[in-house]
């Protein structure tokens, strides 16, 4: 177990290390500069502006520089906003985005488990058709879409819920709902087909000739054996937010890394782009590794040698 | 003892051939099918695939036939005529009726903007140019950026997959590294980033999807491929001495069809998605050119007033995915009759 972990750790920190290294090349080969009015400024000013960002040294001391700074979590400095470090405009933008994401993650699967759950003990009735139509309109729909919708009937019309801006809980609610739909359609999906499975294994019969409840089968034998599965695709569940929330925070004006990734695009931050880059796939990674060890802990069928099937 | 089995006369009778045709036990009535036909058979007795094939290839017919008979020029813009909400003839249903609440009223746009004559489907916009006409010539750049971009994620995916698979050891173990690092960043993240880098336009987008899809198609084509390279008909093909370039195509690509298209199928939808994503936050297509993000973008601005100018791209935008994702999972079925029941 420590040497598996050793070794994805080690993996994790190359996997970083070769996505600084492409995106510090990526953001190299971009056109233009980072001035807005270059024909304006004297030779004197643009060699004083670049000294600043540290623009006039090699490509290869910059490279070094930069990777010097990300080990410490500094990014450089924000084009868009000057004088505000990359690491600071991230540290204190990544709480809205984490609630959200966390919260849309964990009410998606939570009820995307209960409704798939409900889909197979019903089969083929009009509870397994909902759950069908409820999963397959869930991963059709697009999440910028239903957050509009959201936005305007819940929002509007109904009242119920702030339509944008950040605040208390109450502002969570409708982006993470938005979010939300997608985890929730997928898991429900993945829990009815595992556990139609599972509910026709031979443990199954057994518990049932044992005399156990209906609950009893289906909550310590059926419900258990067909969640350990849904853990696989908690990691694409994660991409998935993360691309959604690029859209939904702009919708909902919500101060987080996604609404600012937007900004840095259209802006050309260069700095904070690849901050931002590192920071994506540093979640990722990490979600991904979490979720590799918990099934390795939860179904001790799965060697943890580091070989993929 | 003294009982005798009396058997009937006629069990002695010698059998025509006729008799021996009708008792034939080993005899199949049903024509054999392929396995194509076989799916096939299967996929029509699946309804929800079924009709979704039909309306794919309606909105295919209609998208792309809107090059040559277009109700309006979608690009034509009419100020006098903007906004006009959707007026379909003969149906007095309000909403699709050319009318709209204004101030409290439900007033004829149609005669208030002097075009009591014209009627637009689904209203125009706010240049005045007819929405049907866009969303057509909207879905169908849609339609060709996910085909494009699918095409070449379906080359380089299969490619890669058979070449990992089939190579195995150590140049598996690397290119299945290489796949894992792709994977760790979001694609969002890594087709904004390509984007940026070959300025926003239709061939950069469809390069950026294709470039970052690719990796799911890669990964079930080389778990196929392992699994496949150990079976005795590959191992008969090796022995006879046919090259590997050879015994890919006539041999493991055959097998892997079903792999392929099923998720050609997931990754269609994919890339439109991530198509109206990028135009919808504005690094995609650019005016005057549409496509189903830019007019949902272009709608969201004036929903709250003039919601059926984002409703209709929404609406074909869901039906699209919709459609492309059940009848996936209806191929799925049909293909691998283990995986229904």
């Amino acid at each position: 177990m420590a040497k598996y972990l050793a070794k994805r750790i080690f993996y994790l920190i190359l996997t970083l290390f070769i996505v600084i290294t492409v995106t510090f090349f990526l953001m190299k080969l971009l056109p233009g500069t980072p001035l807005t009015n270059q024909a304006k400024l004297s030779k004197s000013q643009i060699h004083l502006i670049y000294e600043q960002y540290g623009l006039n040294k090699p490509v290869w001391q910059q490279y070094l520089l930069y990777l010097a700074g990300a080990v410490k979590g500094d990014f450089g400095t924000s084009f868009q906003f000057s004088d505000q470090p990359v690491s600071y405009l991230i540290s204190s933008r990544i709480g809205p985005s984490l609630q959200i994401g966390l919260q849309a993650m964990i009410v998606g699967v939570i009820l995307g488990v209960i409704i798939g759950a409900f889909g197979a003990m019903k089969q083929n009735t009009w509870v397994d058709t909902t759950t069908t139509v409820v999963s397959i309109l869930g991963i059709s729909i697009p999440s910028f879409v239903l957050a509009v919708l959201l936005q305007y009937y819940l929002g509007l019309k109904a009242g119920w819920f702030p339509i944008a801006e950040w605040g208390g809980f109450i502002y969570t609610v409708l982006p993470t709902l938005a979010l939300g739909a997608q985890p929730l359609a997928e898991s429900a999906r993945f829990v009815r087909t595992e556990m139609v499975d599972v509910l026709s294994s031979d443990y199954i019969e057994l518990a049932k000739a044992k005399g156990l409840s209906k609950t009893g089968v289906i909550y310590h034998h059926a419900l258990r054996n067909s969640l350990i599965p849904l853990i696989t695709i908690v990691g694409p569940l994660a991409v998935n937010i993360m691309t959604g929330s690029m859209v939904v925070e702009n919708i909902f004006s919500i101060p987080g890394i996604g609404e600012q990734f937007v900004k840095s695009v259209l802006t050309n931050d260069y700095p904070t782009i690849m901050g931002l880059t590192i920071v994506y796939s540093f979640m990722l990674c990490v979600v991904l590794l979490i979720t590799d060890i918990l099934y390795g802990i939860v179904d001790p069928r799965i060697r943890l040698t580091g070989k993929a099937n | 003892m003294a009982d005798t089995v009396k058997l009937p006369e006629d069990s002695f009778k010698p059998i025509t051939s006729d008799d021996r045709a009708a008792l034939d036990s080993e005899k199949i009535a049903a024509p054999s099918l392929t396995f194509a036909q076989d799916a096939w058979r299967r996929l029509k007795k699946n309804k929800g695939a079924w009709v979704s094939l039909i309306v794919l290839v309606v909105i295919f017919i209609m998208a792309f036939g809107s090059i040559f008979v277009s109700p309006h020029d979608p690009n034509a813009v009419h100020p006098a005529y903007a906004n006009l909400p959707s007026k379909i003839p003969g149906i007095s249903i309000n909403g699709f009726n050319g009318t709209l609440v204004q101030a409290g009223e439900r007033i004829d746009a149609y005669k208030a903007a002097g075009a009591s004559g014209a009627h637009y489907i689904m209203g125009t916009d706010y240049l005045g140019r007819d929405l049907f006409s866009r969303v057509l010539y909207g879905t169908r750049i849609s339609l060709i950026i996910a085909l494009v971009a699918t095409l070449f994620d379906l080359t380089i995916g299969v490619t890669y997959g058979m070449f990992s698979g089939w190579k195995g050891g150590r140049i598996d173990t690397i290119m299945q590294r290489i796949i894992e690092i792709i994977l760790s960043i979001p694609n969002l993240v890594v087709i904004v980033l390509l984007i940026l880098i070959l300025k926003p336009g239709m061939a950069s987008i469809i390069i950026a999807i294709a470039l970052t899809s690719w990796v799911n198609m890669a990964r079930l084509v080389r778990a196929q491929t392992l699994e496949l390279k150990e079976q005795e008909f590959i191992l008969a093909a090796r022995t006879l001495g046919e090259r590997p370039i050879k015994i890919a195509f006539k041999h493991l690509l055959p097998n892997l069809s079903s792999v392929i298209i099923i998720n050609t199928m997931f990754t269609i939808p994919n890339a439109i998605f991530f198509e109206a994503t990028l135009s919808y936050i504005g690094i995609g297509i650019s005016s005057p050119q549409a496509s189903l993000g830019t007019l949902l973008n272009d709608g969201q601005k004036n929903f709250q007033f003039l919601p059926y100018q984002m409703w209709w791209p929404a609406l074909i935008l869901s039906i699209i995915m919709l459609a492309f994702n059940l009848l996936g999972d209806g191929l799925r079925d049909a293909f691998d009759p283990r995986t229904k029941e």
